[in-house]
C-alpha cells in the first residue's frame, strides 16, 4: 500500500513536471518517464525488498533530475508554476506558517469574493519561559488549488474593497499586515465600486496606512497585485513572477492578433523573457527586497520545509520593519541585518515587540514614501546638464524655504491676526449700529437706494455685440488641422439621433469638435486644450528634458520610442507645466495619447511626481488633464507598474498637505493610471464622450467571457457608477475649471 | 372575418420580405456587392454592435459613408447602372430579400389577426381576481373580453388602480406579461381575437411550426 502511494506520488510529480515544461522536449523528463514505466513493469514481478530498493533509487533519481531541471526553467515555466493547481496557496500558508488563524470576511464560496482571503492569525514566540502570541492580519488572493469559485485569484472590485476594510481594521488595532499576492490580475468589471477605482482607493489608503505591511509575491499580476502589494518590505517567492502584464497579453499586443486568436507560443516565451518578470530580475531592479527560496520546481502543499523557512522569513521581515522604526533596538537590528543572507533560523527565538507609537507610525509612513520614491530612478533618461540640475535643486530649496516662511510661518500668524481683526471689526460694527440707531430711525426701511445712472444703464440694457462682448467666445486660439480639410464628417450617433453631417471646418473649428445636433465630442488634439483652456501665453513647461527610455532593452522598442519622439517633438507622454486659468496659477500634468498612446512609464511617473512636489511647495492647485492614456507602458514592465503606487503616494502627500488635486479625463483613459494616481482623486471629471475604465472590451471578453455593451466605458456610465463627479462640455472646460478652483479644494492653496 | 388561411397562403407564395436599400442622402454611390444572389448578414453581436455586411458606400463632400445590411438575406437586385454615379436621396439602390423564419411568420400572422391591448404606462399589471382565477383554472382562452370591461389592476409603487379593456370583443388568445414584471408603456398586455378564429389560428401556427422550412 505504501509503495503504491509512493508510486502515485512520483507519477504526480512527473505530471507536474510535464505541465511546467509545457510542450518543450527535455531529455531528463523523457528519462524520468521511461524509468517510471520501467519500474511499473518490474514492480509486478519483483519481490518486496527489491521493490523498496528500486523505488528508493527512482525517488533519488527524481530528486536529482528535478534539481537538474531547475536550471532549465525559463521565465514562462515559472509562470506555469505559479498558475499550477498544485502551487502552494494562501490557505496552505495559513495552516503551516501561522500558529492559529480565523478566516474572516467569508468562508470558501460563502464570501463576497472567495478569491480574496482574509484571516486574523497569530505567530507564537517565546521569550524565556513566556509565550507571546503576536497577532497579524493576513490578506491575500486565494487560488484554492483549482477551486472554480476562487476565480483563479482574480479579485473582483468588492473583494479588494473587503481587503481595504480589513487593512483599516488592522490599522485601528495596530497589528501588522501580511499581504500574500497571488493573482493573475484583477477581474476587470466596472460594476460598483469598479475595478480601477477600487484599486486606486486601496493604493491611496495603503500609502498612508499607519501599520507595517509586509508583502509576499507569488503571482504578481499587474493592477491586481498592486491592490494589496504596497508595503514596507517586499518578499518574493523564488519561482514567482511579478509583471505589468501576463506574457500572453504582451504577446497578443506585440503580434497584433485579434480577439479570440492565440499568440504563438514562441512569442509568449520571448515576451516572458523580455518583460523581466522573475524574482531575480525584480530583485536586481530593486522592486523587491528579498527572495524566499522555494524547493526545486516550485513550492507545493507538501513541502513542509518550505513553510518553515517562509515562517522564519516573514517573522524576520516583520521584525525588521518594526526595528527600523527606532526604539531600543541596537543589537536586534544588527542581528536581523546580519541574518539577511543566512537561513534566519534564529528569527523566532529573538523577541521583537510588534507595536509602534504615534511618532514611529509617522516615520513608518514617511519611510514607505521614501522607499517608493527612490524606485525606478534609473529607468528614465535625464538629459539635464549638471548645472541645470544644480539650478533646479537650488530652485526647489528656495521654493521650500519660501513656502515655509510665506505659508507655514507668516501665513499662520497672518491668519491669526486676520481673524482677530475681523472679530474686532464685527464687534465695532455692532456697537456703531447700536449708537447710530436713533439717527437712522427717521428713514424708511425699504427705501430705494440711489444708483449711479451709468451703472443703472449698464444693468438694464442688453449687451452690445458690436463692442465685441459676444464675439469673444467664438474665437479659439488653437484650431485643429483637421479643420482645414474640405470634407463632411458623420457623427457616430447619426443613426440614433439623426445628426446631420457636419462640415469639417465648422466641426473642428467653431464647434470645437462637438456635434451641433447631439453634442457628441469628437476627439481633439491636446494642443487645443493647452491653447484654449489656459490664459494666453501663461504656460511654462518644466522638466521637459526627462525622457522616456527603454530600461529593459526591449527589442524594437528603441525604434518605436524614437518614432514617437520624432512625431510629437516631445520626449515623453507627460507634459508638466505651470499655467493660469483666469489668473489663478495652477500646476498641470497632461498625459496625451499621441505619444505611445499616453502610456505611463518611469519618465512619466517621475514628471508627475515632480510636478506634484512643485504644486505642493508653491501652494498651487494641481490639474491632471488626461487627454488619453492606454495604461502602463508594458515594455518597461515593473519600471512602469511601480509608478502606480509611486505616483499615488506623491498624490497623497500633496492632498494631505492641503492641495487640490483635480483630474479631468478626455478621450480614452484606461488601466494602470486610472487604477492608481488618477482614480484616487476625490474630484474626477470627464469631458463628454470620453471612455473611462480598467480594461478594454477585448480584454474583458477574453478574461471574463462577458460581452459588454458598447457604451460600457462611456463617461455617463462612469458617472452613474459614481466613479467620476461630473461631465463637462469641451467648450466649457475653462469655465468649469475656474468654478471648480473656486468651490472645491484643499486648505493650503495660495488663493484661498 | 379574417381569413387566416389566405394570409398563410400569401406568406407561402412569397416567403420573404423584400427590403429596399435606398440612398440615405445625395452622393456618389460605390457598390461593394456587385452581383445579385450574394448572401448578406445583418448586424450581429449581443448588443447588435457589429455592423452587417458592407453593401455600398456613398460619398458626399469627401465623406464616404458605409451602407450595411440590416438583416440576413440575399441580394436580389442591384442597380449596377448607378455604380460610381451621383444619386439623389431616397434613390433605390438594391433589394435584399430576407427569408422569414418560423417565428417571424407566426408573428406576422398574429399581428394581422390579433388585437393587441397595450399598457398605458410603465407598471406591473395583474388580472382582476375573477379573470385571474379563470385563467389559472382553464387557460387564457376561457376568458371573453368586452369593451369597457374591468380586466386589469395597474400597480405602480404600491399604488393600485383598475384598468378597463378597450377594443373589439373576443377571447384572450395570448398573455404577454408576467405578474411580477414591469411592462413598459406601449408594451402589449394581451392579444385578443374573435372566438370562432382561435381554432383556425392555432391550426395555422401548428402548421407553420411543423412545416415551415427556414432558409438562411
Amino acid at each position: 500500500m505504501d509503495i503504491e502511494k509512493r508510486i502515485a506520488e512520483l507519477a504526480e510529480r512527473l505530471a507536474y513536471i510535464r505541465d511546467i515544461f509545457g510542450e518543450r522536449d527535455n531529455a531528463n523528463i523523457t528519462l524520468l518517464a521511461s524509468k517510471l514505466d520501467e519500474f511499473s513493469e518490474r514492480e509486478k514481478t519483483a519481490q518486496p525488498p527489491e521493490k523498496v530498493r528500486l523505488l528508493q533509487q527512482l525517488e533519488e533519481l527524481f530528486v536529482f533530475l528535478e534539481k537538474k531541471l531547475e536550471t532549465d526553467l525559463t521565465p514562462m515555466d515559472r509562470v506555469r508554476i505559479v498558475r499550477h493547481p498544485l502551487r502552494v496557496s494562501l490557505k496552505d500558508i495559513l495552516e503551516n506558517v501561522y500558529d492559529n488563524y480565523t478566516e474572516i470576511g467569508g468562508q470558501d464560496e460563502y464570501s463576497i469574493d472567495p478569491s480574496m482571503l482574509i484571516a486574523r492569525a497569530y505567530i507564537t514566540r517565546r521569550r524565556g519561559d513566556k509565550v507571546f502570541h503576536q497577532p497579524v492580519m493576513v490578506i491575500g488572493q486565494e487560488k484554492g488549488h483549482g477551486q472554480e469559485f476562487r476565480n483563479g485569484g482574480s479579485v473582483k472590485p468588492w473583494g479588494n474593497a473587503k481587503a481595504l476594510q480589513y487593512m483599516k481594521v488592522a490599522e485601528i488595532e495596530r497589528i501588522p499586515i501580511h499581504a500574500y499576492v497571488s493573482t493573475p490580475g484583477a477581474f476587470p468589471v466596472e460594476d460598483y465600486p469598479g475595478a480601477a477605482q477600487q484599486i486606486a482607493r486601496n493604493i491611496y489608503e495603503m500609502a498612508g496606512l499607519r501599520t507595517p505591511v509586509v508583502s509576499v509575491i507569488s503571482e504578481g499580476g499587474s493592477g491586481g497585485a498592486e491592490a494589496i502589494g504596497l508595503s514596507d518590505l517586499r518578499l518574493m517567492f523564488s519561482h514567482g513572477y511579478y509583471s505589468v502584464i501576463s506574457p500572453e497579453g504582451a504577446a497578443a499586443i506585440e503580434s497584433g492578433i485579434r480577439q479570440g486568436q492565440r499568440a504563438p507560443a514562441e512569442l509568449i516565451e520571448a515576451c516572458a523573457r523580455r518583460l523581466k518578470i522573475t524574482a531575480q530580475d525584480n530583485l536586481d531592479m530593486g522592486y523587491i527586497d528579498r527572495i524566499v527560496q522555494e524547493p526545486h520546481l516550485g513550492a507545493r502543499a507538501y513541502h513542509y520545509d518550505f513553510f518553515k523557512s517562509l515562517r522564519q522569513e516573514i517573522i524576520k521581515a516583520t521584525d525588521e520593519v518594526y526595528l527600523r522604526m527606532g526604539g531600543l533596538n541596537f543589537f536586534r537590528a544588527r542581528a536581523v541585518a546580519r541574518n539577511k543572507a543566512a537561513d534566519a533560523a534564529e528569527a523566532e527565538n529573538m523577541y521583537v515587540s510588534w507595536t509602534l507609537d504615534d511618532a514611529a507610525c509617522d516615520r513608518l509612513v514617511w519611510r514607505r514614501y521614501q522607499k517608493y520614491r527612490n524606485m525606478a530612478k534609473q529607468a528614465f533618461i535625464d538629459m539635464r546638464t549638471p548645472s541645470t540640475r544644480f539650478f533646479s535643486r537650488t530652485q526647489n530649496l528656495l521654493w521650500s524655504g519660501y513656502s515655509f516662511i510665506r505659508y507655514d510661518f507668516l501665513g499662520k500668524h497672518e491668519k491669526k491676526i486676520g481673524k482677530a481683526l475681523r472679530d474686532v471689526e464685527g464687534e465695532v460694527r455692532v456697537v456703531v449700529n447700536k449708537i447710530t440707531a436713533p439717527l437712522r430711525r427717521g428713514k424708511p426701511k425699504n427705501a430705494v437706494l440711489a444708483c449711479d445712472p451709468e451703472k443703472k444703464q449698464k444693468l438694464l440694457e442688453l449687451s452690445q455685440p458690436e463692442q465685441g462682448v459676444c464675439l469673444d467666445d467664438w474665437g479659439w486660439s488653437y484650431v485643429s488641422p483637421r479643420a482645414r480639410e474640405d470634407k463632411a464628417v458623420t457623427c457616430p450617433n447619426a443613426r440614433i439621433s439623426g445628426c446631420l453631417d457636419l462640415w469639417a471646418p465648422d466641426l473642428y473649428g467653431d464647434f470645437a469638435g462637438v456635434c451641433a445636433h447631439c453634442g457628441h465630442h469628437f476627439p481633439m488634439e491636446y494642443q487645443w486644450y493647452l491653447s484654449n483652456v489656459f490664459d494666453k501665453d501663461s504656460i511654462l513647461e518644466f522638466n521637459a528634458e526627462i525622457e522616456a527610455g527603454n530600461p529593459l532593452e526591449y527589442p524594437g522598442f528603441d525604434k518605436k520610442l524614437e518614432d514617437a519622439k520624432k512625431k510629437t517633438g516631445r520626449k515623453s507622454s507627460c507634459i508638466t507645466f505651470e499655467a493660469r486659468i483666469d489668473n489663478v496659477k495652477i500646476v498641470c500634468a497632461t498625459l496625451y495619447s499621441a505619444f505611445r498612446g499616453g502610456s505611463v512609464g518611469a519618465a512619466e511617473g517621475e514628471k508627475f511626481i515632480r510636478a506634484l512636489a512643485r504644486a505642493r511647495k508653491k501652494h498651487y492647485p494641481f490639474l491632471a488633464y488626461v487627454h488619453g492614456t492606454a495604461g502602463i507602458r508594458i515594455q518597461e514592465s515593473l519600471n512602469g507598474l511601480i509608478q502606480m503606487p509611486r505616483v499615488t503616494m506623491a498624490v497623497r502627500r500633496y492632498i494631505e498637505a492641503g492641495g487640490l488635486y483635480l483630474v479631468l479625463y478626455d478621450t480614452n483613459s484606461y488601466a494602470g493610471p486610472v487604477a492608481s494616481f488618477l482614480g484616487c482623486s476625490p474630484y474626477q471629471f470627464s469631458i463628454r464622450s470620453a471612455n473611462i475604465g480598467f480594461a478594454g472590451p477585448g480584454v474583458i471578453k477574453e478574461t471574463t467571457g462577458i460581452d459588454i455593451p458598447p457604451d460600457y466605458h462611456r463617461s455617463y456610465q462612469a458617472l452613474a457608477r459614481g466613479h467620476i463627479q461630473g461631465i463637462w462640455d469641451r467648450r466649457e472646460v475653462r469655465k468649469n475649471l475656474k468654478q471648480a478652483l473656486l468651490t472645491i479644494g484643499g486648505r493650503n492653496l495660495y488663493y484661498r | 372575418m379574417i381569413d387566416v388561411k389566405t394570409i398563410l397562403e400569401e406568406i407561402k407564395a412569397a416567403p420573404y420580405e423584400e427590403i429596399e436599400i435606398t440612398a440615405p442622402h445625395t452622393g456618389v454611390i460605390n457598390f461593394e456587392i456587385t452581383t445579385p444572389g450574394v448572401k448578406v448578414a445583418g448586424s450581429s453581436g449581443t448588443y447588435r454592435e457589429k455592423p452587417g455586411t458592407l453593401l455600398a458606400a456613398i460619398t458626399r463632400e469627401h465623406n464616404a459613408k458605409p451602407i450595411h445590411a440590416s438583416v440576413n438575406g440575399e441580394v436580389s437586385h442591384i442597380r449596377s447602372d448607378l455604380d460610381g454615379k451621383f444619386v439623389e436621396a431616397g434613390e433605390p439602390l438594391m433589394v435584399v430579400r430576407h427569408f422569414l423564419t418560423k417565428d417571424e411568420v407566426v408573428e406576422a400572422i398574429l399581428q394581422k389577426v390579433l388585437f393587441l391591448f397595450t399598457a398605458p404606462e410603465r407598471a406591473k399589471y395583474y388580472f382582476i381576481p375573477s379573470a385571474d382565477k379563470k385563467i389559472k383554472a382553464s387557460g387564457c382562452r376561457s376568458v371573453t373580453v368586452k369593451p369597457g370591461m374591468e380586466l386589469f389592476i395597474v400597480s405602480r409603487m404600491k399604488r393600485e388602480k383598475p384598468l378597463n379593456y378597450e377594443g373589439p370583443e373576443g377571447i384572450i388568445y395570448a398573455v404577454y406579461f408576467d405578474h411580477d414584471q414591469n411592462v413598459d408603456m406601449g408594451g402589449p398586455l394581451i392579444g385578443v381575437c374573435p372566438e370562432d378564429q382561435t381554432g383556425v389560428i392555432q391550426d395555422v401556427i401548428n402548421r407553420v411550426q411543423s412545416d415551415w422550412e427556414e432558409r438562411s
